[in-house]
């Protein structure tokens, strides 16, 4: 059985099987984070540098790589949504971007916590610090922006066209900072860990990456419900009601 | 009537905006003095040691014709959003994209082009060292033309949107950010004795980026703003 993918590209069909899939997602999303904190706070040994200390990078890293792809799926998209004008893809770009601004706000405030112990200082102005702060300042741009125009659609398409511009500027930001770093002040801290990681920490880490994973598509499936509820309240007389 | 070329058109808008930008002198004024008492503030927090001073320099320097750059920015299309000017632009069956660059331009040469002049003069408050002053007209002369181009992105896309100004900063600053750096750096290696050519080429190469994509981006912003 052939089954017409481009029929859920209509906010009223995407509904019921955004209802449908979310629970699914968010219950394995806590089935994964259960068992890679499991893995992570008791299977897996203490490191003998950090002590306990490096057991945050279970949180830490899946949140730093989830910042950084959202924000991709997010210019995914919009790009989409510009190529195609289809409105459903406009509503995932705003799906997502609070849940990338919370990853990335978690992997800076863990980073954080990280630091203390391990660098003795809560902050330094290191390359993956500074652009991972650079990205929660673009995803606010890209909220802040859709707020603020009243028209849905043309806050539609600004907002996506910040996106684009942001995705192209990301790598730019990054290599500026990187340089700005190497070329000014001597590393100060190195970020390069113990070339051996313990393939139990690995794995560890890589369940608790899928559970950032499952979370971020439920919690976005659940925002774009709530989203397209919004909307077609009013569009054309069609109540919120009518959408099961 | 006359036939006008593509780069008719265009001389002709840049004379047009500048003979605007001349007719509300205040606006310019505005932007200038801005740049100049920012800059000036920076001793009386800081303290007056010549040694912090002339570490500092460069990056106050910097961040300060960023910010006036950002002031300047909301003037950048309102007027003629407001009457009209802008809708006959799109309408017009010359390219957008050429259109709005000829804007860009003449908005830098009211707006940029000023704190580039003035920087040197501001740097001897600071106790800059006479060699670095050349690097710092050069690096702001290769950097204020990207910070207007890519404003223009961002001012485009606030039009007539309330809470426009400091909407405006929070959307366009972040993006600055590697302008400040390889612009702040080609200074700072001047002044430390290291070549500066690895920051000035990279601030020349962000400017090629963001006169390939900036008009283009803003043209696609300024017709959002209009549907």
């Amino acid at each position: 059985m052939a089954i017409n993918i481009w029929k859920y590209a209509s906010p009223q069909t995407f509904y019921p099987l955004a209802g449908k899939l979310a629970p699914w997602f968010l219950g394995l999303a806590g089935v994964l984070a259960l068992l890679g904190l499991y893995i992570g706070l008791l299977l897996a040994p203490s490191d003998f540098q950090q002590g306990n200390a490096y057991r945050i990078i279970f949180i830490h890293v899946p949140a730093a790589w989830m910042s950084m792809f959202v924000y991709l799926v997010m210019a995914f998209w919009c790009a989409v949504g510009f190529a195609m004008n289809t409105r459903l893809s406009f509503m995932m770009a705003l799906a997502l971007a609070p849940t990338g601004a919370l990853f990335t706000f978690i992997a800076l405030w863990t980073g954080s916590l990280w630091g203390k112990p391990t660098w003795g200082t809560w902050w330094v102005w290191d390359a993956r610090l500074t652009s991972e702060l650079i990205l929660l300042f673009l995803y606010i741009g890209f909220m802040a922006l859709h707020a603020a125009i009243e028209d849905v659609r043309r806050a539609d398409r600004a907002a996506a066209l910040l996106a684009l511009v942001g995705a192209i500027n990301v790598p730019i930001i990054y290599f500026s900072v990187q340089w700005w770093n190497t070329l000014h002040q001597g590393a100060s801290v190195s970020m390069t860990r113990s070339p051996s990681m313990a393939s139990i920490m690995l794995i560890g880490m890589l369940v608790m990456s899928l559970a950032a994973w499952m979370y971020a598509i439920g919690a976005s499936l659940l925002r774009v419900r709530i989203i397209i509820a919004e909307r077609e309240q009013y569009a054309d007389g069609l109540a919120a009601g009518a959408l099961s | 009537m006359r036939e006008l070329t593509l780069a008719g058109l265009f001389g002709t808008l840049v004379q047009r905006d500048l003979l605007l930008a001349l007719r509300r002198r205040a606006d310019v004024l505005t932007t200038f003095f801005f740049f100049v008492i920012v800059v000036s503030l920076f001793p009386l927090g800081i303290g007056a040691q010549p040694e912090t001073l002339r570490t500092i320099a460069p990056g106050v320097v910097w961040v300060a014709a960023l910010l006036a750059s950002m002031l300047a920015l909301t003037r950048l299309y309102v007027w003629d959003h407001a009457d009209g000017t802008l809708e006959q632009l799109v309408l017009s069956p010359q390219p957008l994209v050429v259109l709005i660059g000829a804007k860009v331009l003449a908005h830098w040469l009211v707006t940029g082009l000023p704190l580039v002049l003035i920087a040197p003069l501001l740097c001897l408050q600071f106790d800059v060292p006479a060699s670095a002053l050349g690097v710092m007209v050069v690096s702001l002369l290769l950097g204020t033309p990207c910070l207007s181009l890519i404003g223009s992105i961002g001012a485009a896309l606030t039009l007539g949107v309330r809470g426009g100004g400091a909407l405006l900063a929070l959307l366009v600053l972040p993006l600055y950010i590697p302008v400040l750096i390889f612009g702040a750096g080609a200074v700072t290696a001047t002044a430390e004795g290291m070549p500066s050519a690895a920051h000035l080429s990279l601030l020349g190469a962000c400017l090629l980026i963001a006169l390939v994509l900036g008009p283009l981006a803003s043209a696609a912003a300024v017709r959002i703003a209009l549907e």
